[in-house]
């Protein structure tokens, strides 16, 4: 009994030495934690130059990560009145665009703000606006409409990158928040 | 008689070849806008239209190209409803404009929706790109 005992704590021992050094030795395992350490700041930051060029010519290139796979799938099928403004494409293109938006929405993204507004958001549900999905509201019901909509400089909670400095960059941490004519904003 | 009527077709000719050496994109649509039956437009034509406004819906008041891009061609622009920076559309100033035969299709249409509520004809279109690619800094 004693020296079953005294086995099974060598073997736990051994196997508690000898696991980290395992793991070490998998490049792969600690290159896969820093890079969840910094996707898990924010959302996909965009870098694909047709979507930037298409998407980005008249409003700020939002992440895919910001809606699901069924919102943008609903968006691209109705560019010829894209909020008010014609946006089609040619067939190339749009089918393009729609990848890349399917490949990294909300529902596919690894970014933690992506996933944070996938879960928010119900199944069935196709938001077309960010700034109505359950996440967005519930991050912004503290802010004033005279500091947004009031803003002559904002206007719209749409224009992410008025007050998020590294929208662009895909984060929206609380430091790099500055609202237009009230500075700095502390949650 | 003879000699001064070469040289006015040896200058004119010069300068028909000045523009065209400019930029073969305006060129190469306004060959095709052309084709689809556009006749004699003019820069002014395009200048006009330019200004003129519309009301396709009551979102707003009115619309017209410089509701985005300013009246000055030379200075930049910024878009009605999103404040994002339009850059300058005079190639004078910006190299970039009117060298990308799908990208001016592209913007025509989106645009000409948005402005008039309808695509805009080729005779529409010629006098845009005229106006357009003769702006500088005078206008």
């Amino acid at each position: 009994m004693k020296n079953t005992l005294a086995i099974s704590a060598v073997i736990f021992t051994i196997g508690f030495v000898t696991i980290p050094v395992v793991w070490s030795d998998d490049d792969d395992y600690w290159r896969g934690m820093d890079e969840y350490k910094h996707r898990s700041t924010g959302v996909a930051a965009v870098t694909n130059t047709v979507y930037r060029e298409e998407c980005g010519s008249c409003h700020m290139a939002y992440s895919p990560g910001l809606l699901p796979a069924n919102s943008w799938i609903k968006m691209m099928s109705g560019l010829g009145d894209h909020f008010g403004d014609n946006a089609e494409l040619d067939t190339e293109t749009e089918r393009s665009i729609t990848d890349l938006l399917l490949a990294n929405s909300a529902d596919r993204s690894d970014y933690r703000r992506a996933r944070k507004f996938n879960r928010s958001i119900q199944f069935k549900d196709a938001p077309l606006r960010i700034s109505e999905t359950p996440y967005f509201r519930h991050e912004h019901d503290e802010i004033p409409g005279r500091m947004v909509t009031g803003n002559p400089e904002v206007k719209s909670f749409s224009h992410c990158n008025a007050c998020h400095d590294r929208a662009e960059q895909g984060s929206f941490n609380e430091h790099d928040i500055r609202i237009p004519g009230y500075g700095r904003w502390d949650d | 008689m003879k000699t001064p009527n070469l040289i006015f077709v040896i200058l004119i000719s010069t300068q028909i070849n000045s523009v065209l050496a400019e930029n073969t994109t305006v060129d190469s649509l306004l060959q095709a806008y052309a084709s689809q039956g556009a006749t004699e437009a003019g820069a002014e034509q395009g200048k006009y239209l330019w200004q003129k406004t519309f009301q396709p819906n009551s979102e707003y008041e009115e619309r017209s190209c410089a509701s985005c891009h300013t009246d000055d061609l030379t200075a930049p622009g910024k878009h009605i409803k999103t404040n994002k920076l339009i850059e300058p559309m005079a190639p004078s100033v910006n190299s970039k404009r009117l060298t990308d035969q799908k990208k001016i299709e592209k913007w025509f249409k989106r645009n000409c929706k948005w402005t008039m509520g309808r695509e805009c004809t080729a005779q529409e279109k010629a006098g845009f790109l005229l106006y357009l690619n003769k702006s500088d800094t005078r206008c």
